[in-house]
């Protein structure tokens, strides 16, 4: 009886968190040039219109290029730091972890005004190396959390069982950790690659002459007449995004069930 | 020759290679965010006297400017404002999500349930806050919707271009991190507990109130963390769905860095803004330390 009401707050919560993306797509193939109801025709025009703009797809390449270079680096701090924080211990451990961390509460802005202040002093350009450095700031707490869990599961008998069998360290690395990890560096990647496309504000700071897609977005926004493009490019966008998760979800479950772990649910 | 043994030994040990595991991302996080974080601070006491032109000569005047303007002080105390009212709404609505599925839903389907929630918020958070202008908006989806019906003659104008609208997005931006901290608690609690309760003849509503509720609290304490540190900072929402009294402490850090080349009382209030968030925290984790020790004494 009252399971059955909190099933239906937990539905009608469900709709307020699918609301938006559920009327992307509407408008995405709705003629009017005006977002709002009542909808017209069906139309595709504005998805052949995405095509036409190359300043969308100049931007879309830099962010495709910043969230590679971002979720690779991120991914690669993340190894050595989940390492750290599972298989060894060491002086001021919390402290230095709690710092790397720092990023995943620190509001968004304070990281985009401290790397644009450093910039402005050293009298370096901003622009897309400036991005990347930001993006890789913020990724690398996600990276930890998903790989520390993959580390965590890992048997760590296991390497020493390859040790004791004459291995080196770095051999033992690679033919025993890192094809057990696999899974939660693949996942990793995905979550930052995804993070980074999505950045706005370290990107709207620091990005020179060649915007990001969420900063050049954003710029779309002001232009009503562009709108219905928006709602678009909004919905390939969130196709894409969730078709990202869902594989990176299904590589850090794999990953934790090659490990031998429990599934706890989740990234975060 | 001795050195390099040494080192070798050192770097064997435990403690060696944790050290040397931990220094790549340790140093990056140092050189970009520590001396960054610095350089704000430093920043905050100069003048701004050109484009890149700085009288580096320490003042305070910017912290007195920001402390007596009632522009920004209304700015900083909205912000606070707007930041605790997201994280009481958040948290208060997610909390019965978390506690259904951790009670509610068979344990081979719960990690799925976390997965559903998570989903929207890995979508384009630019996109997701405009279409909250489209849902809130004149012609919109609460508005025609409720016309359609025929509950109101006139469009609801004050759902759009305020606090309110704030208030409702973020709760919705903010949502997966409220309700993630709090399903881990109440997981974390012994089910056999709950058992007893209702054996030495507790009813429902207060073995939820005695038993269950102080033992998700880290969890909720630790929501309300989550969602409130970022909130404050938020720059997007403000600016699409706030209208002219919506608007944040992040609005006007980056007009100052950006259009009015007044990078140090951008910082200034960047630093204010850091500190009221650490205080925030630290209250809060006292909280938690005292709630969590009290209960096991």
């Amino acid at each position: 009886m009252k399971a059955r009401g909190l099933r239906a707050y937990v539905w009608v919560y469900l709709i307020f968190l699918y609301a938006p993306i559920v009327l992307l797509p509407l408008f995405a193939f709705n003629s009017g040039s005006v977002i709002a109801f009542p909808l017209a025709d069906f139309t595709t025009k504005w998805f052949v219109e995405l095509s036409r703009i190359s300043a969308l797809h100049a931007a879309v390449r830099t962010s495709l290029f910043i969230a590679v270079v971002s979720a690779v680096l991120a991914t690669t701090l993340g190894v050595f730091a989940a390492m750290a924080s599972t298989r060894a211990r060491f002086p001021g451990q919390r402290g230095i972890m709690g710092f790397i961390m720092l990023p995943l509460v620190l509001p968004e802005i304070i990281v985009a005004v401290a790397l644009l202040v450093v910039i402005l002093r050293l009298g370096l350009g901003t622009g897309t190396w400036a991005v990347i450095a930001g993006h890789v700031l913020i990724c690398t707490p996600f990276t930890i959390a998903i790989l520390r869990a993959a580390f965590a599961s890992l048997d760590a008998s296991l390497e020493e069982a390859a040790q004791d069998l004459g291995e080196s360290r770095l051999a033992t690395f690679r033919l025993v950790t890192l094809p057990l990890v696999i899974p939660g560096i693949i996942s990793a990647l995905l979550i930052s690659f995804t993070i980074s496309m999505d950045e706005f504000i370290i990107a709207f700071f620091l990005t020179g002459t060649e915007p990001t897609l969420p900063v050049y977005l954003w710029s779309m926004l002001r232009f009503p007449q562009q709108l219905p493009a928006v709602m678009a490019l909004g919905t390939i966008l969130v196709v894409l995004s969730v078709l990202l998760i869902t594989v990176a979800e299904y590589f850090r479950r794999r990953g934790i069930a090659r490990a031998g772990g429990q599934d706890s649910g989740g990234f975060l | 020759m001795s050195i390099g043994a040494g080192l070798q030994r050192k770097l064997r040990s435990k403690s060696g290679a944790g050290l040397l595991l931990i220094s790549p991302p340790a140093l990056y996080a140092a050189a970009l965010l520590a001396v960054p974080l610095g350089a704000v601070l430093i920043m905050s006491f100069w003048t701004q006297t050109g484009i890149r032109d700085f009288d580096m000569t320490l003042t305070l005047a910017h912290y007195r400017e920001a402390f007596a303007d009632p522009l920004y002080r209304q700015l900083l105390l909205r912000s606070l404002g707007i930041a605790g009212a997201v994280t009481v709404v958040t948290v208060v609505l997610a909390f019965p999500v978390a506690y259904f599925v951790s009670f509610h839903v068979a344990p081979n389907r719960k990690a799925l349930w976390i997965f559903l929630i998570t989903i929207p918020f890995w979508t384009s958070y630019l996109i997701r806050v405009f279409l909250w202008k489209v849902i809130l908006g004149f012609n919109g989806v609460v508005n025609s919707g409720l016309q359609g019906i025929g509950l109101i003659d006139e469009p609801l104008s004050f759902l759009l271009y305020n606090v309110n609208a704030v208030v409702i997005t973020l709760a919705h931006a903010y949502a997966p991190f409220a309700i993630l901290p709090i399903y881990v608690a109440l997981e974390k609690i012994d089910r056999s507990l709950l058992e007893a309760a209702q054996d030495l003849g507790e009813n429902a509503v207060m073995r939820f109130l005695r038993v269950t509720l102080p033992l998700a609290l880290p969890g909720v304490l630790a929501a309300i963390l989550i969602v409130f540190i970022p909130t404050i900072g938020d720059y997007v929402t403000p600016r699409l769905v706030g209208g002219p009294d919506g608007l944040m402490i992040a609005n006007m850090i980056h007009t100052l860095f950006l259009r009015l080349n007044n990078a140090p009382l951008g910082a200034a209030l960047s630093v204010i803004a850091m500190i009221t968030v650490a205080i925030a925290a630290l209250a809060l984790m006292l909280l938690t330390r005292w709630i969590t020790t009290g209960g096991k004494r």
